[in-house]
């Protein structure tokens, strides 16, 4: 695989995110959900359940975790994982918080698009 | 003075240029002449130690850092009281405001922060204060004074010191505080929720998700006003709303400026003679406005100063502690980023004690201390250290004393307590009673020993401490009671916890997680939905709803669909509509080009594929043509479905529409344990299908059967006769009483047939037909609670609230991606 080189796009304040919430962001490749947890952590994921492609981005945020709104299947952000007895995996994307400001690196997206 | 020295001046005089100087002439002394502006009239002083001035729990004189003879000593030549307006880079000197010209080798800028001040009218009113300096102090002082009524805006560390300091000074006094909970950025919402209630029990009033409008008043303060509306009346304003870096010099002076001075880790601006140190600059994308980084910054910079090029500051760690005498809380760390992040946590809610730690990759990385900050140095260290506490994880929670000991067997506590000890407060139950019914009497059981001995009878919360001396003494003998929690977060069960809610009088999320000894800091999606229901059941006009735990349905006003969009029903009262709203609801679906309308089995019309951002602007054309939301995404009444009845109907015995209609207008808008489902047949024939719905009517000549408890889902089942009553208002007030007392005792997600099945369909007749008085108190109780509950949500949105629910956060374009 050859070098990545990262892209950050600024995509917003933290702030603009409910705490336990999350937002969406629109690309041409598909939506990425970004949550803030109770605790102001911030994770990006694509915004497609690994079961039947629900979006992530509407479910209830817990912890770490959302649970799905279609089938309430509970993913967990930092990983992406499916957990309990549920199996699959949603991709993560990189995401910085600096200053107050978001950063996602879709670099990692281009590729896959490429 | 010696000509070859180097000449440093530094604008500023606050803890941070304090601490520079201190730093330079103790460990490297001689090396420059050194001139020290300063904008106030004084000396150094501990900023951080003015709420105890206040408060009266120190003096002014207390607090200084560095007296006049400090200077002396030292050679400093501290210039008072004079701002220094301009520097001029490309001469190397700075200019005052009465023009005098000072030439320096080295700059040090330490100009600090000003207090941010909310721009609504009013703002510059004398009586409206920031809390900042000694002068500040000393204007609240005189207020205080005077008396009066204080409001203090902002309910972080400083504004609650202020409101502790006016408090102590005599003042009745309001924190107005625009988030949910107190201090949110460096607390989470249980310790929040302690803190509020710490605050309040000191007589000083919090008012939460409070906007200030305006301040009003002639020629002073006179009162503030709400977004809602409220005036609460002041003589005098504290705004502690935040801090913002005054770079202001520094731009003038041509230096990067972004938020703050931008500084390297040497602590240099872009200009190598030039640095920035405090409250001023902006390091690595951080302002900071806590004393420790500050000193950590000044540090770096005396030794940069001195020469030494390996001194770097790379950023803090933030600990936060309040300044209030008599409450204990911290917290430090950094919660905002990592993977892989666990969380330890210890609630006592007898001593009002919580303690939360966040661990990742075996490495302590937050810690939030409440009630008992003893061990937060130990906490704080470990989070600086960041090694690996695998080995004390078990205990890590308990503190340094357990640090490394075996895990503790959670019924020694019990069982190291005296025979005396009381387990029971409500009662009055000491555990030798309660023993002495298990071995003596052979209670093997919670129920029995509680029927036995009353111990957990009444408010329940010792009910662990029971089942612990039940392991206790009757060891693997004992299982634990079957009932389910409602989830992994607790050990309550839903009745457990609706009793629990009213007898503590617990009135929002952090208040039962913490009192109830929630296993985690902020629940899961099981028990926040539930919680969020119960509250808002048992307190309404009070409790405010918590989108966050609602399940997004009810978040959005709208029922998701498998794609992800949404479909929409316009509530149609009674199933009754008209040519005018046929017509708006045909011009949306074409407008937004919703590609499927379908007809429900509750009467209504369901647009399907709606996109989520344009569900704002669908429901403001709908309310234009008076639709309303239909709540077909809800825990909540539903639908009133009806035949035509009298109106047009040769065999109808009553006028069903009407009365459907009548219904629904009272119904509507309650929140229910889950959804509830209506309909009123016009004669025995039952054409709106009312004996298989929650709640039913049938039309009889002598008046109305009033069914309940049917079902038509997954289990069908038809209704059983609630009772026979002759009029329509006896309709209204029976169903009331009856959904009312479904609110009060169902469980989250149980059908009303559920909820029948489980208590007793003969108990709910007894308490709504058999005991007129209680039907009549239910009825009210309900009429009471439609008061907060009877407003369009979809009205709401339109009018923009929570507009960022429908919004993305960013669009990103292909040029970004690739």
């Amino acid at each position: 695989m050859d070098m990545m080189v990262s892209r950050w796009v600024d995509v917003g304040a933290l702030d603009e995110i409910p705490r336990r919430g999350a937002r969406v962001v629109k690309t041409p490749l598909g939506c990425i959900a970004v949550f803030r947890t109770e605790a102001d952590e911030v994770f990006a994921l694509d915004d497609r359940c690994p079961h039947k492609g629900g979006p992530l981005s509407q479910g209830i945020v817990h912890d770490r975790s959302v649970t799905c709104p279609l089938h309430n299947w509970v993913i967990d952000l930092a990983t992406g994982k499916a957990k309990g007895a549920d199996e699959g995996r949603v991709a993560t994307v990189p995401l910085r918080c600096e200053g107050g400001r978001l950063l996602l690196d879709l670099a990692l997206m281009a590729s896959r698009a490429a | 003075m010696s000509g070859s020295r180097q000449r440093l001046v530094v604008v500023g005089n606050g803890m941070a240029a304090g601490r520079v100087v201190e730093e330079l002439v103790t460990k490297s002394p001689g090396l420059y002449d050194i001139t020290i502006f300063g904008a106030e009239p004084r000396v150094n002083y501990d900023r951080i130690l003015l709420s105890p001035v206040l408060s009266g729990e120190k003096a002014y004189t207390d607090i200084l850092i560095h007296d006049d003879a400090w200077y002396r000593r030292h050679g400093v030549a501290l210039v008072k009281g004079r701002p220094i307006t301009a520097i001029d880079r490309a001469r190397k000197v700075v200019r005052g405001a009465d023009g005098a010209e000072t030439a320096y080798d080295k700059l040090v800028i330490a100009t600090g922060s000003s207090p941010f001040i909310i721009p609504v009218p009013g703002a510059g009113l004398p009586g409206v204060v920031t809390y900042r300096d000694q002068d500040d102090v000393e204007r609240m002082l005189e207020a205080a004074a005077r008396g009066g009524h204080a409001v203090v805006i902002g309910g972080g560390l400083l504004g609650l010191e202020a409101a502790a300091g006016l408090k102590a000074r005599g003042m009745e006094v309001t924190v107005l505080h625009l988030m949910p909970t107190l201090m949110e950025r460096q607390l989470d919402a249980s310790a929040g929720y302690l803190l509020e209630r710490a605050v309040e029990a000191r007589g000083i009033r919090v008012i939460t998700r409070a906007n200030t409008h305006a301040i009003l008043g002639e020629d002073r303060v006179a009162a503030v006003r709400l977004d809602d509306g409220r005036e609460l009346p002041a003589d005098l304003v504290v705004m502690a709303v935040g801090i913002r870096p005054n770079a202001t010099l520094a731009k003038a002076a041509g230096l990067a400026v972004n938020r703050g001075v931008v500084v390297d880790d040497a602590m240099a601006t872009d200009d190598p003679d030039v640095f920035a140190v405090g409250e001023c600059v902006e390091h690595r994308g951080i302002c900071y406005g806590l004393v420790a980084p500050l000193y950590e910054m000044a540090k770096v910079l005396a030794r940069r100063l001195a020469s030494d090029d390996t001194a770097a500051y790379a950023g803090s760690v933030l600990a936060t502690r309040l300044k209030v005498t008599g409450i204990e809380l911290f917290s430090a760390g950094d919660f905002a980023e990592g993977d892989g992040r666990e969380e330890i946590v210890l609630r006592d809610p007898a001593r009002n004690v919580y303690r939360r730690l966040v661990l990742r990759d075996n490495r302590v990385i937050g810690a939030v201390l409440y009630g008992d900050t003893s061990d937060s140095a130990w906490f704080f260290q470990l989070l600086k250290d960041a090694g690996d506490v695998t080995e004390l994880r078990d205990t890590l929670i308990f503190g340094p004393a357990y640090a490394g000991g075996s895990p503790l067997d959670p019924t020694a506590a019990v069982a190291a307590l005296p025979a005396e000890a009381e387990i029971c407060g409500c009662n009055g139950v000491c555990k030798g009673t309660i023993v002495t019914a298990i071995t003596e009497a052979g209670h093997a059981s919670l129920d029995a020993v509680r029927a036995h001995t009353k111990a957990s009878g009444s408010c329940g919360s010792c009910t662990g401490l029971v089942e612990q001396l039940l392991e206790l003494t009757l060891g693997d003998g004992y299982q634990r009671s079957a009932v389910q929690p409602i989830c992994g977060c607790t050990d309550h069960n839903h009745d457990e916890l609706r009793r629990l809610i009213v007898a503590h009088e617990l009135r929002s999320l952090p208040a039962v997680m913490q009192e109830l000894g929630w296993k985690t800091s902020c629940g899961c999606a099981k028990c926040r939905p539930a919680l969020n229901y119960y509250l808002l059941a048992t307190w309404p006009g009070e409790y405010v709803d918590d989108s966050q735990s609602r399940f997004i349905n009810e978040r959005v006003h709208a029922n998701i669909q498998k794609d992800g969009t949404y479909s929409v029903v316009p509530r149609m009262w009674g199933g009754l509509t008209s040519p005018a709203e046929l017509r708006a609801i045909a011009d949306v679906a074409d407008k937004f080009a919703i590609p499927t309308v379908k007809v429900t089995g509750g009467q209504r019309i369901d647009l399907l594929g709606v996109k989520k951002e344009d569900l704002p602007a669908v429901w403001a054309d709908l309310n234009a043509a008076g639709l309303v939301s239909g709540h077909a995404y809800g825990k909540a009444l539903r639908t009133v479905k009806t035949c035509v009845g009298t109106d047009w109907c040769r065999f109808g015995k009553q006028d069903s529409t009407g009365l459907g209609v009548r219904l629904e207008k009272f119904l509507w808008g309650s929140w229910t344990p889950h959804k509830v489902k209506l309909a009123v047949s016009g004669c025995p024939r039952n054409c709106a299908e009312a004996t298989c719905k929650d709640i039913g009517v049938v039309c009889v000549d002598s008046g109305y059967e009033l069914h309940f408890a049917g079902a038509a889902g997954m289990h069908v089942k038809a209704t059983e006769l609630l009772c026979t009553v002759a009029s329509e208002d006896e309709v209204i007030e029976y169903c009331a009483a009856l959904l009312q007392l479904y609110r009060e005792q169902g469980r989250y997600l149980e059908r009303i047939y559920k909820w029948a099945a489980r208590i007793g369909s003969a108990v709910v007749r007894e308490q709504i037909v058999d005991d007129a008085q209680r039907r009549r108190a239910l009825f009210s109780r309900f009429v009471q609670s439609q008061r907060f509950a009877q407003s369009d949500p979809w009205a709401e949105r339109v009018q923009g609230r929570d507009a960022h629910e429908f919004r993305p956060l960013a669009q990103v374009s292909l040029e970004d991606v690739a």
